[in-house]
């Protein structure tokens, strides 16, 4: 196959990646590594290389606009970022001594886990239980915009999310994605943060948690320009479209038949995994 | 009472400000990433007509593919997948201008804590890009 045809190939492929990424909330790294593997058989490497790069692209996007909307908890994020950047540091460091389909293995039930937590929607408005000792010292209280106005919330649970964001940054690292569901695990259910304070904080973590391990897999060699090229432009350019076709249209029955997709292509990477294919 | 107010709506006058300035640097990384790793990418098209590289099978880049002067040298004699390298290297610097930005910004802020905690971020984040060999 010649270069313009593999590009091209790629790009598409990315680019529907970016698109299911965006309308499930899922993240178009999560998308695109096992399309990379299992539909293009491109070595692991390569593959989680060429998603991180992509993952740093649509975070750091997305993140202008929610920054702009006063979503986003920034001493959140940037205290938890400590967690993540380690993780990632640690994860990325791992995977020179996991085996390729030991990682394609716990890959696919990263996949499970993130199509699955996709369908939460947002807990029920959370009661507020009072200042906490550790968020009131760490400045993390805020308020967020709502159709009433701006609204008060208190944080809680910081070690708990801290050891969380640990995890997340590890598996960012190791397995080339934002770790998203992970990271709204954190701040939904272990800090009690507003849902949408979450997703949107999460998003402006998840570039910063992907450059830290971005870094190592450069020098590591598993970044390729030829690969990550129509990779990053594909995703990027499907996330944006993603974007806009969520803000508008109802997408719950899209959205089930996407997870589906997204599962069959998890169960496909463990099964490879399992038998030694990838 | 109305002193406490006063400094609370300044500093979120600061905070707004920030992170519109904020959002302004993570966009226009993105867009320059994009732009040269598209520049490069039509250079690299034009000169390989088929892939230097097998994917099914890891062998990793070139060392000057996987430092950051390595890129630059590869960059600067226009080589195709040194350009694509440049712009995604712009693209990792993005995340670490804006925690350095950031830095500024608590530091501006006089919020101790979170110079130190940025700091940290930010020492993280450079061992990795360029520590080691």
């Amino acid at each position: 196959m010649g270069s313009i045809e593999f590009t091209a190939l790629i790009f598409v492929g990315s680019l529907l990646a970016g698109f299911l990424g965006a309308l499930t909330g899922l993240g178009g790294g999560v998308v695109v590594v096992p399309l990379l593997a299992v539909v293009f058989r491109v070595d692991i490497h390569y593959a989680i290389g060429a998603a991180l790069v992509s993952v740093i692209a649509t975070s750091s996007g997305a993140a202008a606009a929610y920054v702009r909307e006063g979503y986003s908890n920034i001493r959140v994020g940037m205290f938890l970022e400590m967690a993540t950047t380690v993780g990632a540091l640690a994860g990325a460091a791992l995977v020179l001594y996991l085996h390729a389909s030991v990682i394609a293995v716990i890959f696919g039930f990263v996949l499970i886990y993130s199509a699955l937590a996709s369908f939460h929607e947002g807990s029920p408005l959370k009661d507020d239980l009072g200042p906490n000792r550790i968020a009131t010292w760490l400045g993390m209280d805020s308020t967020y915009p709502t159709s009433t106005g701006f609204e008060g919330y208190h944080v809680r649970g910081v070690p708990m999310g801290f050891l969380l964001m640990l995890v997340a940054g590890v598996l960012s690292g190791l397995l080339g994605i934002g770790s998203g569901a992970v990271k709204v695990l954190a701040m939904d259910k272990a800090m009690k943060l507003p849902f949408k304070v979450s997703t949107t904080t999460s998003n402006f973590m998840i570039g910063v948690t992907a450059a830290a391990g971005a870094g190592i897999y450069l020098s590591r060699g598993y970044i390729d320009p030829g690969l990550a090229m129509p990779v990053m432009l594909g995703v990027l350019a499907g996330a944006l479209i993603g974007a806009r076709v969520l803000a508008g249209a109802k997408v719950r029955v899209l959205r089930i038949v996407f997870a589906l997709v997204i599962g069959s292509l998890a169960i496909e990477m463990i099964y490879s995994g399992l038998t030694g294919r990838i | 009472m109305a002193q406490g107010t006063l400094i609370s709506s300044e500093s979120a006058q600061t905070d707004k400000r920030m992170d519109q300035l904020m959002g302004l640097l993570l966009r226009s990384g993105v867009i320059l990433a994009a732009s040269i790793v598209l520049a490069g990418g039509a250079v690299y098209l034009a000169r390989h007509p088929f892939p230097p590289i097998n994917y099914h099978v890891f062998q990793g880049e070139p060392q000057n593919l996987r430092t950051v002067s390595g890129v630059f040298s590869e960059a600067k004699a226009f080589h195709g997948r040194g350009l694509i390298q440049l712009g995604l290297l712009v693209l990792i610097a993005t995340p670490i201008a804006r925690v350095t930005f950031s830095v500024f910004a608590f530091f501006y802020e006089r919020d101790w804590k979170y110079v130190v905690f940025t700091l940290i971020v930010l020492g993280l984040l450079l061992y990795s890009l360029l520590g080691r060999a």
